[in-house]
């Protein structure tokens, strides 16, 4: 479905992501899971042209990402920011309207199209439709932001730690959805986040990237089991690591 | 108080008309070249700083080099395309505003745009959209308020500023203040603030208004605001289109300087056309002295009142010194072979530069003539008007007294004679004719060596003015030497005293010539 193929971006020199391959099938979610400055964010952003790739290709379907001009190519490409990026002068139904009315969708459809998916993502759209940002939590904020990445059916969705910002519960009811929502729709997706617990509940593969480069790629198990190198193994412990702790504090007989 | 209200929508119908242009023009310029600026960070230190260094120029300043400007651009569009360029009046106003504009608008653009958050501009990109559509649906309406504050404080600025076109020709509210303070009428002075205060006001309110009604979805605030500024450009476009299809073809138009006299002249001139021929004449007052010399060279006015002296000295350069009739001569015949301008004669007064003292204070440091002023100057303090001590009688004094003072300052010519009253200062430059001078105890000390040239107050013609409208000289004729030196003064008194309208005092005047009390000139 796509392809990245020896992506390389290099700063004023200095090397952010060095020959980065992967392949991601239809309906797949892999991971970019990775420390800060690995490169996990430069390559998402090389996907849909954000950050213009210093070497190497992408291929979506079988077309070169080139082959578009960058705008059309992100209109086909869905993508949950970090920082959510809502547009403060619109409400939230214009902000997820926003991609619809660029491919010059007409308002009937791009008017169901969004109160859909608020509903979907928990936002009742007679009540939320006409909120701007600002009158939004942190959370619902996300929720529109989510709703803004897919509203325009895209064949792809590339998502940088959405739920970055958010607290545990909020997010753990937000992975909750998203998950709901990519399996109702069969998304095809990317997924960025340095939360190896995030990671395991979410991936159908995970790439763990260090340093700019690739390190292992493989279904969350094959990790666990076999490990590539020293990086990974303790990246693969921190979970298990966190819940023999939790366990101590709760201590024998507690529960 | 009537008088000067009947005044006002006229002016304030200019006002409008110079200000609207000027920043409707100011903001199409400097939004669209903010936008580009803020494209190319690079270059946004320099353009800023071109802006910034027009903004620093004195407004009065700014205005007074467009006139020159406009001529010289004027030339060469006349020598290349055929086109005539006015230097004098509503354009070089209009550049100077349009200028003075640019910096808020530009400037506000430009951090208007530059402030978007990056995150805000990287989920543009994200979503899909182009340069131009990121421009459109995100930068500019997230810049927009601060824009708009830019347009607001240009808007203030410039309809305050527009006050200070009235010295380069162009009708504004200016008028009422650079007039009021010469003939020292507050009323006229204060109505000319309070309106250019109000329309300020008026303005702002307006596109904040239009600006918050449009960011907060308020269609009432956005109605108001779009109406009003509607109707006040609807208002103005048309008095502009109603102006341009009633071309003043034959409206008289009469320049004058900015002092009383020269008000009160421009009315009996006017005054005594209008009686005559029936042709209306339309003042063109407070003039800058230079300008309203160039002003009739190019046709921009049609008679204005000079001075001979003031000719010899500051256009024709000449430092030799001589007789009234032979200066007469000469100036006439400078001016008709130069610049083709006619000296249509003399009303019969001189306005001499001269020097004045308290009259106590001459008597108790026995000074009557300028010679014995040279012996005291060494501790004494003159005043003088702007131009006095740059002007080539200033220098002639200087040279032929050997005059070295304690001091100098320049002030405005309407309070140099409070200054000397009120012994801020011993001496002043004063003008012969001055009413100011008896009112206030001062004498005019004798100029034993004949320094200064003699100032005969005459009138000037432009160019083919006898050609194409002979009834109009012939109706001045009636005036030569009909006004002696204590005609005039007695006429400046009333103004600058009494506080009596200069038309007024024109009117008196007239009627004093018909009924055959005129005073013939007895030198």
């Amino acid at each position: 479905m796509i392809e990245l193929d020896r992506l390389c971006k290099r700063f004023d020199g200095v090397r952010a992501v060095e020959e980065v391959s992967l392949r991601v099938e239809r309906g797949e979610l892999l991971v970019l899971l990775g420390g800060s400055g690995s490169g996990k964010t430069t390559t998402l952003k090389m996907v849909n042209r954000l950050v213009e790739p210093s070497s190497g290709r992408v291929c979506i379907a079988g077309r070169d990402s080139r082959d578009w001009p960058a705008h059309e190519l992100r209109r086909r490409v869905g993508y949950a920011f970090q920082q959510v990026g809502l547009f403060p002068h619109m409400t939230a139904a214009e902000n997820v309207g926003i991609t619809p009315s660029l491919l010059g969708w007409e308002a009937g459809r791009i008017r169901r199209r969004v109160d859909d998916l608020l509903a979907r993502v928990g936002l009742e759209p007679a009540r939320y439709r006409e909120r701007r940002p600002h009158q939004l939590s942190g959370g619902q904020q996300q929720r529109v932001g989510l709703a803004r990445a897919i509203a325009a059916e895209p064949e792809l969705l590339l998502l940088d730690e959405p739920f970055g910002a958010l607290d545990p519960l909020t997010r753990d009811r937000l992975q909750h959805t998203f998950q709901e929502i990519r399996r109702e729709l069969g998304l095809t997706a990317i997924f960025v986040t340095h939360d190896m617990t995030e990671a395991l509940l979410l991936a159908d593969r995970i790439a763990v990237m260090n340093a700019g480069r690739l390190v292992q790629v493989g279904r969350p198990q094959d990790l666990l089991r076999s490990p590539a190198d020293a990086y990974v193994a303790e990246l693969m412990a921190t979970p298990r690591r966190q819940a023999d702790a939790v366990e101590r504090l709760l201590g024998p007989g507690a529960s | 108080m009537a008088e000067q209200l009947a005044l006002l929508p006229g002016y304030l119908t200019a006002h409008l008309q110079l200000t609207l242009t000027a920043l409707s023009l100011g903001a199409l310029v400097s939004v669209p070249a903010g936008i580009w600026i803020a494209r190319r960070p690079r270059l946004e230190p320099a353009l800023l700083g071109l802006a910034s260094v027009i903004q620093t120029i004195p407004s009065l300043a700014l205005l007074a080099i467009m006139v020159p400007t406009l001529a010289g651009l004027g030339a060469l569009a006349a020598a290349l395309f055929g086109v005539e360029l006015r230097s004098i009046g509503f354009l070089p106003a209009l550049a100077a505003l349009s200028l003075y504009s640019l910096l808020p608008i530009l400037r506000n653009t430009v951090t208007g745009i530059g402030a978007v958050d990056p995150a805000l501009v990287e989920a543009a990109r994200g979503v899909g959209m182009t340069d131009r559509q990121r421009l459109r649906r995100v930068e500019l309406p997230l810049a927009m308020p601060v824009i708009v504050a830019g347009i607001r404080t240009a808007a203030v600025w410039v309809v305050g500023t527009a006050t200070l076109s009235t010295p380069v020709g162009a009708t504004s509210l200016g008028n009422f203040i650079f007039s009021g303070l010469q003939t020292r009428n507050h009323i006229a002075v204060w109505v000319g603030c309070a309106a250019a205060a109000g329309l300020a006001l008026l303005l702002d309110r307006l596109i904040h208004a239009l600006e918050s009604g449009a960011r907060r979805g308020s269609r009432l605030r956005l109605a108001a605001g779009l109406a009003g500024l509607l109707a006040l450009f609807a208002y103005t476009g048309a008095s502009l289109a109603l102006e341009r299809l009633h071309a003043p073809e034959r409206l008289v138009r009469i320049g004058s300087k900015t002092f009383t006299e020269q008000y009160v002249l421009a009315e009996i001139l006017g005054q005594r056309i209008a009686e005559r021929t029936g042709a209306a004449a339309r003042p063109v007052p407070s003039l800058g002295s230079t300008v309203a010399f160039e002003a009739l060279r190019a046709g921009e006015i049609d008679l204005y009142v000079d001075y001979s002296g003031t000719l010899w000295a500051t256009i024709m350069k000449r430092r030799t010194r001589g007789d009234r009739a032979s200066i007469l001569d000469e100036v006439g015949r400078y001016l008709r072979e130069e610049h083709g301008v006619a000296l249509l004669g003399a009303l019969g007064f001189e306005n001499r530069y001269a020097l004045a003292m308290r009259d106590d204070r001459a008597r108790e440091l026995g000074v009557r003539r300028i010679g014995d002023l040279a012996r005291v100057a060494p501790g004494l303090e003159i005043g003088g008007d702007y131009e006095f001590f740059h002007r080539a009688e200033w220098a002639a004094l200087v040279e032929a007294y050997g005059l070295a003072f304690a001091g100098q300052r320049s002030m405005d010519s309407s309070l140099m004679y409070q200054a000397v009253a009120g012994r801020e200062v011993d001496v002043i430059s004063a003008f012969s004719t001055d009413g100011r001078i008896a009112a206030l105890g001062l004498v005019l000390l004798e100029d034993d060596r004949g320094a200064i040239p003699p100032y005969d107050a005459i009138v000037l013609g432009r160019p083919h003015l006898a050609e194409e409208r002979p009834r109009v000289v012939e109706a001045l004729t009636g005036l030569l030497g009909r006004i002696d030196a204590e005609r005039m003064r007695r006429m400046n008194l009333a103004v600058d005293r009494d506080g009596r309208e200069p038309a007024e005092v024109a009117r008196e005047f007239l009627a004093g010539l018909r009924s055959g009390r005129g005073s013939r000139s007895s030198r």
